[in-house]
């Protein structure tokens, strides 16, 4: 049984893989792109699944550490020279992660709603400080930079193709899935899982739950981060909007429409929003969030386990 | 460094004026909070629907009044017709799909906004244009009308609360929903009226505000933060608390704007709710219980 499961699991997770490294190959450049785009908010929302599936707390913060992944990339493209990107990756995780400790700090000590709003006006002081500091962070304006090159500098260093930044992005979001699947399943995990179910019986078995939660913020401010470097590094401009809260309303929303909890489900999220963008864009222009927000609300009260929700205790046994 | 007396007086004036409009929406939010547990995202959306109310209202009857009571009935029964189709099919689940659902909402109606009366602010005019010297500032009496008729708004829904049929029917579902309904109060519709209640006085508030800045889709978004503030700050659910605590950071922030530029003021009400979470969790306009 188990034997069997893993098997399914495993050869699904080499096809999807296969199909997602095919793609760039094949699809027309725009939709490359876009598949691109759709895997880095994925990255971002299943971050955010770390929270909201597992630990149980709904983070309406994580733009501070997408937007400060994006800052700290920006800062070591524009501070440092030659331009590096183990160095850019470094700067981005670094700098989200200390913005993740901080707000884990505080935060964790609330529950609920308490932490939503919590996280959500830790998020809007890093968005007024980078707003109105405009001599360092350019304010409203953002900051422009340039990728670096792939490989060792100094000894062997290849140009980003649209194609290579596709793998390039694909290999680190699989890279931290496998990861944050395995984080999941270890005895932290399951610790993470039993605060969700029940947070006053974990307290009385034993564990510190306060630990386990601001740990829990952490992880998934860093891989929050690491989408914002993923992000950065493909767009190559950061700007205020990424720190505002409506992109973490927006992951909120990935994962409730591609179902909590199930780590994928997250990103089939965010490509569902994604391309539901690109189809009502057509019909609605920049209006796309009209229906969208109704099937949003829609899918909350009648599909609350949402897309990916029937697959949940298979894809976490 | 002297200390600058008279700047300090007229941003007493207008922490009052800006604390009294906050207070009115955070009465509502906290109301909502408080009987029916629903974080209502939505809310500075509310705000803003009845801003633009009030912009048409006034535009084809030139009457404020007319204005203001037009866009408080109308958006409150919008209130209610959301709270009927969204909030009610959520009652007996996680209370954090509320936040979901009025976030969706919130969506919705500000794009619909932006569809319906386009990106370029609207002006409210003043209905009293008088003024008064203040220092050396011809002060306008509208400013103090607003924070009278705030007052007005509040004073008359905590009479109501405190002596209403209905109103004793929303603070016993407060205090206790199951013995409520026990009772024969119609929980799910005090509910419902609650909700349209704190969408009405939003919608009002949208529409005093209204003539002190433009009109536009996004301006729900800086006061719903504003109002989550004050309501944790002041105590989730509690009414008298919210007040004090509108007044309380909107003279901060008015003080604090004496220094640095406005939007850097709103730190100062960020710093208070961190400071208040850490060490009076349950708020700080609340009494400390024995």
């Amino acid at each position: 049984m188990t034997r069997h499961h893993s098997t399914v699991f495993w050869s699904g997770f080499a096809l999807i893989l296969a199909l997602l490294i095919a793609a760039p190959l094949i699809l027309p450049p725009f939709w490359g792109r876009f598949l691109t785009e759709i895997l880095i908010w994925g990255l971002l929302a299943m971050s955010s699944d770390i929270l909201i599936g597992y630990t149980g707390m709904v983070s309406f913060g994580h733009s501070a550490f997408f937007g400060l992944g994006i800052y700290g990339t920006a800062a070591a493209l524009l501070l440092v020279d030659p331009p590096n990107l183990f160095l850019a990756i470094l700067f981005g995780l670094v700098a989200s992660g200390l913005v993740a400790a901080v707000v884990a700090y505080f935060s964790t000590r609330l529950q609920d709603i308490y932490f939503a709003i919590t996280t959500l006006i830790f998020s809007q002081i890093f968005y007024v400080v980078i707003f109105t500091w405009t001599s360092v962070t350019g304010g409203e304006n953002g900051l422009a930079f340039t990728r670096p090159g792939l490989g060792i500098p100094g000894l062997y260093v290849v140009r980003f193709t649209p194609e290579m930044m596709h793998w390039f992005v694909l290999a680190v979001v699989a890279g931290s899935y496998l990861l944050l699947r395995r984080i999941t399943q270890s005895p932290f995990g399951t610790v993470l899982q039993s605060i969700r179910e029940n947070e006053a019986r974990t307290r009385a078995i034993g564990y510190h739950v306060e630990h386990y939660k601001v740990v829990s913020v952490m992880i998934s401010g860093l891989f929050a981060g690491l989408a914002g470097v993923l992000y950065a590094l493909q767009n190559q401009f950061a700007a205020p909007d990424f720190v505002f809260f409506l992109v973490s309303g927006e992951t909120v929303i990935f994962n409730v429409m591609g179902g909590i909890g199930t780590l994928v489900g997250p990103i089939v999220g965010a490509g569902f929003v994604l391309l539901l963008r690109e189809a009502l864009s057509r019909f609605f222009t920049e209006y796309y969030l009209i229906p969208v927000g109704i099937i949003f609300i829609a899918m909350v009260i009648f599909l609350p386990q949402g897309l990916l929700g029937f697959m949940r205790r298979w894809l976490n046994r | 460094m002297t200390i600058p007396w008279d700047l300090i007086a007229i941003q007493t004036v207008n922490g009052i004026v800006t604390g009294m409009i906050l207070a009115l929406v955070a009465s509502g939010l906290t109301l909502i909070f408080g009987i029916l547990d629903v974080v209502n995202f939505a809310h500075g959306e509310l705000f803003m629907l009845g801003a633009y109310i009030g912009v048409l209202v006034l535009a084809t009857t030139g009457s404020f009044s007319l204005a203001l009571v037009a866009a408080t009935i109308i958006v409150a029964l919008l209130g209610a017709a959301l709270q009927i189709v969204t909030l009610r099919p959520l009652v007996g689940r996680d209370p954090l799909t509320t936040i979901l659902a009025t976030f969706g909402i919130s969506l919705v109606l500000q794009n619909y906004a932006l569809w319906q009366f386009g990106p370029v602010a609207r002006k409210i005019q003043e209905p009293i244009t008088g003024h008064f010297t203040l220092f050396y500032l011809d002060y306008p009496w509208y400013r103090v009308m607003i924070a009278l008729l705030s007052a007005a708004i509040i004073g008359g829904f905590w009479l109501f609360l405190k002596y209403g049929k209905y109103g004793i029917w929303i603070r016993a579902t407060t205090q206790d929903r199951v013995m409520a309904e026990a009772m024969g109060i119609p929980v799910p519709w005090v509910h419902t009226a609650v909700f349209a209640i704190g969408a009405g006085m939003a919608a009002a508030s949208g529409v005093l505000f209204g003539p002190l800045a433009g009109v536009d889709h996004a301006m729900g978004l800086a006061w719903v933060l504003k109002a989550f503030i004050v309501v944790v700050v002041g105590g989730m659910g509690n009414l008298g608390g919210s007040i004090a605590a509108a007044i309380f950071i909107s003279l901060l922030e008015a003080y604090a704007s004496i220094w640095v530029s406005p939007s850097q003021a709103v730190i100062v009400s960020f710093v208070v709710l961190i400071l208040t979470l850490l060490f009076r969790p349950t708020g700080l306009f609340v009494p400390i219980s024995k």
